[in-house]
């Protein structure tokens, strides 16, 4: 343990080798900052994000500028907030969005906290939940209006049972809309939550345990901070998606009133009115404020720990 | 908080995976305040054994008493023993601190005791400038001394651990054994210890138990598992290189003469042997030396490879029929050099070829145990 292992450089050896230390290649400076040749794989995607995001999105904001019908470069955003029944879509896409994102985050929780270990018929239900992703929102609204619907058999059931009296109203407004976004937004919030939770080293959980720790300490102690920053991932993306939501609130919603939501307002300004100006200025409030939630989400993320947490991914 | 027990019981203590059978009946009394080693190559069942211990997996079979009460379906987390894992398994959100105090935390004391105390652990292991560090900036035995005073602050009844050094350096893994034993000895916490390496568990441990494939070979002393290995497969774990193939010429008593490919040599018969039985002679390098100059009767061999270790030199020879043996010696041989070696009669062990799957009389329904040899091949 002792015994030394370097051995002093013979006398002389040092000034040759730094006369000799001359600057290396710049293909050589290049890879120690990680830039070589493989980035050209990079190529393509940055092609494709240029001209099918960047180009779109800032062709969109010069247009919502220029207003079809004058009125300095503002008007378009004027007339949006200046009109109650526009800015309110704000609010109403805002309603459905969070607490969609919300439930489709916590009912997540439970669901991928169960199915991460092993258990027979695993993959079965593993599948069944995320099978939602493959129906559609067109699907899925058919399927909420045969189901749900006045004449659907949740009411039949109900009224033939005697649970009520009149049929519940489930679509063609609010709820309706609601129901359609957590089954088709679910199966990506799973997906992710399992993923976060599975890189999470059970070990912890085990030691929590052997140190006196409940199952609900173990969670709320343990699990809980490790997961949380996927969360907050979980619930950006969640909310995006509601967040953009059009086909389901035209086919299970209420358009004109409690699901008037802003992609609606969008689309009829740009394809009804033909007005592309007004509807480039409806989509960049829809971007701005989708920003913004997502900012906040990420600022209180950035406050929580983020490094390894010992698991497999 | 601290509660000391007299004895921790396990009685044939099972646990089966699928068909695959981990641990088979482990009985073994733990007195209070004793360090026992769990001592077996992976997948032994050692670390079945512990985790069993802890309550992280259920038995499948037997009990384990603690002062003559069940204790093996009582929650990990309600049975008051300190558990150190082989990846340390630290909450990486939390410093060093909060590591520490978790366990307080947990049972609710009162925030001056947690302090006190964490302190005091923090002290032991000598992290006191370290506590607000998160897990990820320390190094390999920082950490590993995190997880040892996170499961000493509870003053646990019972620590377990689960191979604890084997992620350390080997200078490190020097260290941190002699720190384990010197925490073992002021604060005398009962520690059971699961180690594939047998120099660690001697050097530890009050008592070892030997584990293959889930079945106990050997509980003894280290004294009594490094002299008088109970089989064959003890013995070559305990460092017994040599396993040679003899043949029993005559017994009186333990006392045996073998032939060994035509030299003959005595040994110490480790179970009943009589004359014309085959057997094994278990010999360490260290106590095989080549004769010295003379008409010396010893077992002829030629000098093949020489290692330098230092004190001595490690030396592999063939016997005539070719089959290797290890030996050590102060003065460095040739390659191609003729040696006659001899052995104290004491320090060869002499081993039925087959070992027994348990220790003492065989039960029905074991798997074979038996030597591959007899097994058909077929391919």
């Amino acid at each position: 343990m002792t015994r030394v292992r370097e051995h002093p450089p013979p006398p002389g050896a040092a000034p040759r080798a730094s006369a000799s230390r001359a600057r290396p290649a710049l293909r050589h400076r290049l890879a120690e900052r990680g830039v070589d040749r493989t980035l050209l794989l990079l190529a393509p995607g940055a092609v494709f994000l240029v001209l099918l995001f960047c180009y779109p999105f800032l062709y969109g904001l010069q247009l919502s500028f220029q207003p079809q019908r004058g009125g300095g470069a503002l008007a378009n955003y004027r007339a949006f907030f200046g009109d109650p029944y526009l800015r309110e879509t704000v609010w109403i896409t805002l309603g459905l969005a969070v607490p969609v994102a919300l439930v489709n985050c916590l009912a997540a929780v439970p669901v991928a906290f169960r199915t991460r270990g092993p258990f027979r018929g695993r993959r079965l239900i593993t599948t069944l939940l995320v099978m939602p992703i493959t129906l559609g929102t067109v699907l899925t609204a058919q399927g909420l209006l045969g189901y749900l619907g006045p004449g659907g058999w949740l009411n039949k059931t109900l009224l033939a049972t005697g649970i009520t009296d009149t049929p519940l109203e489930l679509v063609h407004n609010y709820w309706g809309v609601f129901a359609s976004l957590v089954i088709t937004g679910f199966p990506f919030s799973y997906l992710l939550t399992l993923s976060y939770l599975t890189g999470i080293d059970p070990g912890l959980e085990q030691a929590a345990a052997t140190l006196g720790a409940s199952k609900r300490q173990r969670f709320r102690h343990v699990t809980l901070p490790l997961l949380a920053p996927g969360l907050a991932v979980t619930f950006c993306l969640s909310f995006v998606l509601a967040f953009a939501v059009f086909p389901s609130a035209q086919l299970v919603g209420d358009p004109r009133g409690e699901t008037h939501v802003i992609s609606i307002e969008a689309y009829q300004a740009a394809f009804q009115k033909f007005d592309y100006s007004l509807g480039s200025a409806i989509a960049m409030v829809m971007a701005a404020v989708m920003t913004a939630v997502v900012l906040v989400v990420l600022a209180w993320r950035s406050m929580l720990y983020r490094g390894a947490t010992g698991g497999k991914g | 908080m601290m509660s000391r027990f007299s004895t921790l019981g396990l009685d044939r203590v099972s646990r089966d995976f699928g068909g695959h059978t981990a641990l088979e009946e482990l009985t073994l009394d733990i007195a209070g305040g004793e360090f026992v080693a769990l001592l077996g190559p992976s997948g032994c069942g050692k670390s079945t054994a512990l985790n069993c211990l802890a309550g992280l997996l259920p038995l499948t079979g037997g009990a384990i008493l603690l002062d003559g009460e069940r204790i093996d379906s009582i929650a990990p987390e309600r049975r008051g023993f300190g558990m150190v894992f082989q990846n340390y398994a630290l909450f990486p959100h939390l410093t060093v601190r909060g590591n520490v105090a978790f366990g307080l935390k947990m049972a609710r004391v009162p925030k001056a005791d947690i302090v006190r105390r964490t302190d005091r652990a923090l002290e032991t292991v000598q992290l006191t400038g370290h506590a607000h560090r998160r897990p990820g900036q320390l190094s390999g035995g920082q950490q590993q001394r995190v997880a040892i005073a996170r499961a000493i602050v509870l003053e646990p009844r019972l620590v377990l651990m689960d191979e604890p050094l084997s992620n350390l350096d080997a200078s490190l893994r020097l260290e941190m054994r002699t720190e384990i034993r010197r925490l073992h000895q002021s604060l005398g916490l009962t520690t059971v210890y699961v180690t594939h390496d047998q120099e660690e568990a001697l050097s530890l441990a009050d008592r070892l138990v030997v584990l293959r494939d889930g079945v106990t070979q050997q509980i003894g002393t280290p004294g009594e598992v490094y002299g008088r290995p109970a089989n064959r497969y003890v013995a070559a774990f305990m460092g017994y290189r040599n396993m040679l193939d003899v043949t029993v010429t005559a017994a009186r008593g333990a006392r045996l003469s073998l032939d060994l490919a035509g030299a003959r040599i005595t040994g110490l018969g480790r179970a009943p042997l009589s004359a014309g039985d085959r057997a094994v002679a278990a010999l360490r390098p260290e106590d095989l030396e080549p004769a010295a100059d003379g008409p010396a009767r010893g077992i002829p061999a030629a000098v093949e490879v020489v290692e330098y270790h230092g004190r001595e030199f490690a030396v592999q020879a063939r016997l005539g029929d070719g089959r290797p043996v290890h030996f050590r010696t102060a003065r460095r041989p040739a390659p191609g050099d003729a040696v006659e070696l001899t052995a104290d009669p004491e320090r060869v062990l002499v081993f039925p070829p087959d070992v027994p799957a348990a220790l003492g009389a065989s039960r029905p329904g074991r798997r074979p145990g038996g030597s591959p040899r007899l097994r058909a091949v077929t391919p």
